[in-house]
């Protein structure tokens, strides 16, 4: 029962916060909103008994993911107004791909609901939940039978990292730099000159 | 009806009850680790710090509770006021938040999860998020730059952070915070505890613990040279204090993941008589003291960090360090044949 | 829990080989910071490709899956990767000489484009549609980036914009599609797919769509075609050689294994589509090449053309038929890196020019360059007995087999058309005023059109090896 309670809890909490996403008219706000659905579904995931997804949802979209979001929004200062002033004019095409999908989900949800026999062509057994903890159970999986996968996702963000910092990096040759082994190399000899100033010349150079 | 209550109310009451117990002993507990933060900084610079309220200045920080809330809570007018006062209590709920996990002796804690660590983490991960928003919401300048820098600081160090916790996770086996303790119940007592085989990340952890609760020397958030008071130039009474508990439960709270993650959490440091017949929370608390002078000593002796200095020892220094130990780690965990079952 | 098996690595080693080579390349980039390493880099990716070539000659015959089943190593992945590399190999040799005059030199070229391969061996080799996509991805994010390489360049930058935006879209679709087909069949191994989708369902039906609607986008087929001139023109040219070449063959390969291997049982539910896409190809790529001025933008109608005639072949659905497409892609990758090579030459002092009227009169300032150009336009057009001849001929002759003669015949109409244009440009070079003449073409240009221009002229002498190979391989799939 109290699962219940909490189900419909987070499920209502994400749902409206996912609504006022889009419907909030400050960007900032949105993030937020957009945070707050994050939050709901990790604690929806608890419920379901999926503990490490839960947490690593937060750590990774609402830790890191959201902060930039939000970083970027606070910066870039977007006006949604002027976003929004087409809205009416693409309506019709936005809710008719809208619509084309929902349809499919619905196709998609009815199959398995209908055929009962399609959940079982699934090839691997999930194992019960209380036989092993679902950290352990990811664990067991990613890195013998889905290494190639991740791996695989690991080149892609490589390839990234790589692009954002060829398309972006520029080595400005006046900016100073601070190089700590050099200033921990430098010594009395290097740094420092010893001059006798004759009296009345100055130093010339 | 006695179904509902042996099974619902009973259970939820004994939580509610440890929770208000655990939350009452910690805030006593930060209003004196406020006052020996203040302690120690005045004796390194051999000043008598607070001794006015009270004996030696004991009450010091009831004193100043008082006088926050009995301010008026100012909000400026070009703020985001939802924002503005959502942002103090998300920083104060969050670091609250935390100790639902912590085991502070065996079997004394209020959800033993099994993902304790990673719940830790998310939540410090989170605290970010306080200083962002009132940030921004306080529409001015110096706090806006304070959050910006905070988010880019926080997100930082929490990477080497993690990568530190992966390494005790791999000598441990296990996300549960009591296991990790257990892992480290060894015959050496203090010497079969994590700091020792894992010292580089016992270091990288207390640096970056500093850089994730912006503790001096890495107090670029409200850096007052610079930024007057950073995110919190706007605030002020209620919502001020709001911020510094916050700040101070957030800094327990690492200074008792310290504890446990390296120092053994309440294992007594030598595993013979008159060492175990103390109980753990008392070990416990000694150990996150001794974390907390740690802390406190490093804000007194060190100097500020400028930022770009910050960004390279976190991406630069930490980052390859913690990465390459969590390879040597497994490696030597592997091929030694010590590996957790 | 023991140690990892090494044996069961080993049908990926090329793609170890080059994935480990290309991070190493990184690092001594990054850390070597002199004037030469761009160069250096360079020569190492290729030694790389070779390397990896040769491994891929020396792995036994037959068929080894591992990772799971979901990296299959056949015959048909074989050829590819090897047609494959050869293109990655032959793009960077082609960017020797146009990267040190326009100064572009970086080491992050030679490193993407291994990355990029890597990307098209993995995605030749998918054998479910989780490795499919990762393929996929790891290709296409390293072309999105090269095609914006020029970055201080509008042109280069709104081509690789463009080309991420849409290959983003695409990308979702096709991940839509796949979801829609894992939703209907239970399972993502081709395999697994093939034995679950016996008759034809409705939603599974969508997701071919939307899978299909992603392939068509990444080998440029009408009417996912748009970003393609636009690219092709923006991009830097010897990046629009490498586009045009190497990971066309890898979407083909995607192409063809994902649809041969997975629905085999409702042939006739997607042949429909890929008989529509075909014809649609063929005909813009032929009509709208016609009124084109820039030499790229007619390369990019020219590759949309091509890949129509390539899926007549898919569209027999027989083992003839995927013959067909593979001698179909051997050929027109040999023919384009020729033509680019030529494309690459066009430099009037330091700036490199791309309209069809500079190349006037190439036939007297060039005669050799103009020989071998005309040589390799006539073999685009599929004029006999050039090998572009041939590469057409095996895929209507597929069609045909498969009773699929209206297409065949509109593939052959088309064709006439597109002659049309490649003829035009022979026309300008040999019977228009000479413009004002070329630089002298490198020797690494020279050696590339040479031997795509002798490969398209000597093709009918001696067609065993590519049309045996092509065989063998198609019939890996069946």
């Amino acid at each position: 029962m109290i699962s219940a309670l909490f189900f419909y809890l987070f499920a209502s909490l994400c749902v409206a916060s996912a609504f006022m996403v889009i419907a909030s008219k400050n960007p900032v706000h949105a993030v937020l909103f957009l945070i707050l659905a994050f939050v709901n579904a990790s604690g929806l995931f608890i419920l379901l008994g999926a503990e490490f997804l839960a947490m690593i949802l937060v750590v990774v979209y609402v830790g890191a993911v959201a902060v930039l979001f939000l970083f970027v929004v606070m910066m870039l200062d977007v006006d949604f107004v002027e976003l929004r002033e087409g809205f009416l004019q693409y309506l019709p095409v936005g809710g008719l791909v809208g619509v084309i999908f929902l349809a499919e989900l619905l196709l998609v949800l009815g199959a398995w609901v209908i055929n009962p026999s399609m959940p079982q062509t699934i090839t691997a057994p999930i194992p019960a939940a209380d036989a092993i903890s679902n950290t352990e159970a990811l664990g067991l999986v990613l890195y013998t039978r889905y290494v190639y996968y991740f791996q695989a996702a690991g080149l892609v963000l490589l390839v990234a990292m790589i692009g954002a910092i060829v398309l972006t990096l520029r080595h400005k040759p006046q900016v100073k730099r601070q190089n700590i082994s050099d200033q921990v190399a430098r010594t009395k000899e290097t740094a420092m000159e010893v001059v006798k100033v004759q009296p009345g010349q100055g130093l010339s150079q | 009806m006695a179904e509902l209550w042996t099974i619902y109310l009973w259970p939820l009451i004994v939580m509610v009850a440890q929770s208000v117990m655990l939350l009452v002993i910690l805030l006593i507990a930060i209003a004196y680790i406020l006052l020996a933060d203040r302690k120690i900084w005045a004796a390194v610079q051999m000043r008598r710090g607070p001794n006015v309220v009270g004996p030696w200045g004991l009450l010091q920080s009831f004193a100043d509770l008082l006088k926050f809330v009995l301010k008026e809570p100012v909000i400026p007018s070009g703020a985001n006021k939802g924002v503005f006062v959502l942002a103090p209590l998300v920083s104060c709920v969050l670091a609250l938040a935390a100790w639902a996990v912590i085991p502070v002796d065996d079997d004394w804690v209020i959800a033993d999860i099994n993902v304790g660590v990673l719940y830790i983490f998310a939540i410090s991960s989170l605290s970010v998020y306080g200083i962002i928003m009132a940030g921004w919401a306080s529409n001015s300048k110096y706090p806006f730059l304070a959050a910006l820098r905070s988010a880019a600081q926080m997100v930082s160090y929490e990477v080497s952070i993690g990568f530190v916790i992966i390494t005790v996770l791999l000598c441990v086996g296990s996300l549960n915070l009591t296991a990790i303790v257990e892992a480290q119940n060894g015959r050496y007592g203090l010497f079969s505890w994590f700091w020792l085989p894992l010292l580089p990340m016992f270091v990288i952890f207390f640096v970056s613990a500093l850089a994730e609760t912006n503790r001096p020397p890495f107090d670029l958030v409200e850096a007052e040279s610079e930024l007057v008071a950073g995110f919190m130039v706007e605030y002020g009474s209620t919502p001020y204090l709001l911020f510094m508990l916050g700040e101070y439960v957030a800094i327990a709270t690492m200074c008792s993941l310290g504890a446990i993650l390296f120092l053994g959490g309440w294992l007594p440091p030598v595993p013979y008589a008159p060492f175990t017949w103390v109980p753990g929370v008392i070990w416990f608390t000694l150990k996150a003291l001794f974390m907390f002078f740690l802390f406190a000593m490093a804000k007194a002796i060190v100097p500020r960090y400028r930022y770009d200095q910050l960004m390279r020892l976190g991406w630069k220094v930490f980052l390859p360090i913690s990465l390459a130990m969590v390879v040597i780690v497994a490696g030597v965990l592997q091929y030694g044949g010590l590996a957790p079952k | 829990m023991d140690v990892v098996d090494f044996n069961t690595l080993r049908p990926a080693l090329p793609e170890l080989l080059l994935a480990g080579g290309a991070m190493a390349l990184l690092m001594l980039g990054a850390f070597r910071s002199s004037e030469g390493t761009a160069t250096l880099v360079n020569w190492l990716a290729i030694a790389l490709l070779l390397i990896a070539g040769a491994v891929i000659l020396a792995m036994p015959p037959g068929t080894q899956t591992t990772f799971g089943g979901s990296f299959v190593v056949d015959g048909f992945a074989r050829f590819l990767k090897l047609l494959a590399l050869t293109g990655s190999a032959t793009a960077i040799i082609l960017s020797l000489d146009y990267n040190k005059v326009r100064k572009r030199q970086k080491f992050e070229y030679a490193v993407l484009i291994l990355l990029s391969t890597t990307g098209m061996l993995m995605l030749i080799s998918a054998a479910d549609l989780i490795a499919l996509y990762l393929g996929l991805e790891l290709m296409s994010l390293s072309l999105y980036v090269l095609a914006a390489f020029d970055r201080d360049n509008a042109r280069a930058t709104e081509a690789g914009l463009k080309y991420f935006v849409l290959g983003a879209l695409s990308s979702g679709m096709l991940l839509y599609g796949a979801s829609l087909i894992y939703g209907f069949t239970g399972t993502v191994s081709f395999v697994g797919i093939a034995k679950a989708a016996t008759a034809p369902s409705l939603g599974l039906i969508f997701g071919i769509v939307f899978l299909f609607a992603g392939f068509c986008f990444k080998i440029s087929a009408v009417p996912f075609h748009m970003w393609t001139p636009d690219v092709y023109e923006g991009a830097p040219t010897p990046v629009t050689a490498f586009f045009a070449s190497a990971p066309k063959v890898a979407a083909a390969a995607m192409f063809v294994r994902a649809t041969m291997v997975s629905f085999p049982a409702i042939t006739a539910q997607w042949q429909q589509i890929v008989v529509f896409v075909a014809i649609a190809s063929m005909a813009l790529g032929s009509f709208a090449a016609i009124g084109q001025t820039n030499i790229k933008r007619l390369m990019a109608y020219s590759s949309i053309g091509h890949m129509g005639f390539a899926l007549v072949g898919l569209a027999a659905g027989s083992a003839e038929g995927v013959q067909g497409v593979l001698i179909y892609m051997a050929i027109y990758m040999s023919m384009t890196l020729g033509a680019f090579a030529c494309i690459l030459a066009m430099r009037q002092g330091d700036t490199f020019v791309e309209n069809i009227s500079d190349l006037s009169g190439l036939a007297r300032t060039k005669p050799g360059m103009a020989f071998f150009l005309a040589l390799l336009l006539f073999s685009l057009a599929g004029i006999p007995p050039l090998a572009g001849f041939f590469a057409k001929f095996y895929v209507f002759l597929a069609a045909i087999q498969s009773g699929l003669y209206a297409l065949a015949v509109i593939g052959v109409l088309t064709s006439v058309v597109g002659a049309y244009y490649y003829l035009l440009i022979v026309k300008v070079m040999y019977f228009d005023e000479p413009s004002p003449g070329f630089e002298r073409m490198p020797f690494a240009l020279k050696a590339v059109l040479g031997v795509s221009g002798l490969f398209n002229l000597l093709f009918i002498v001696w067609p065993a090896p590519l049309i045996n190979a092509a065989s063998a391989a198609a019939k890996s799939l069946f």
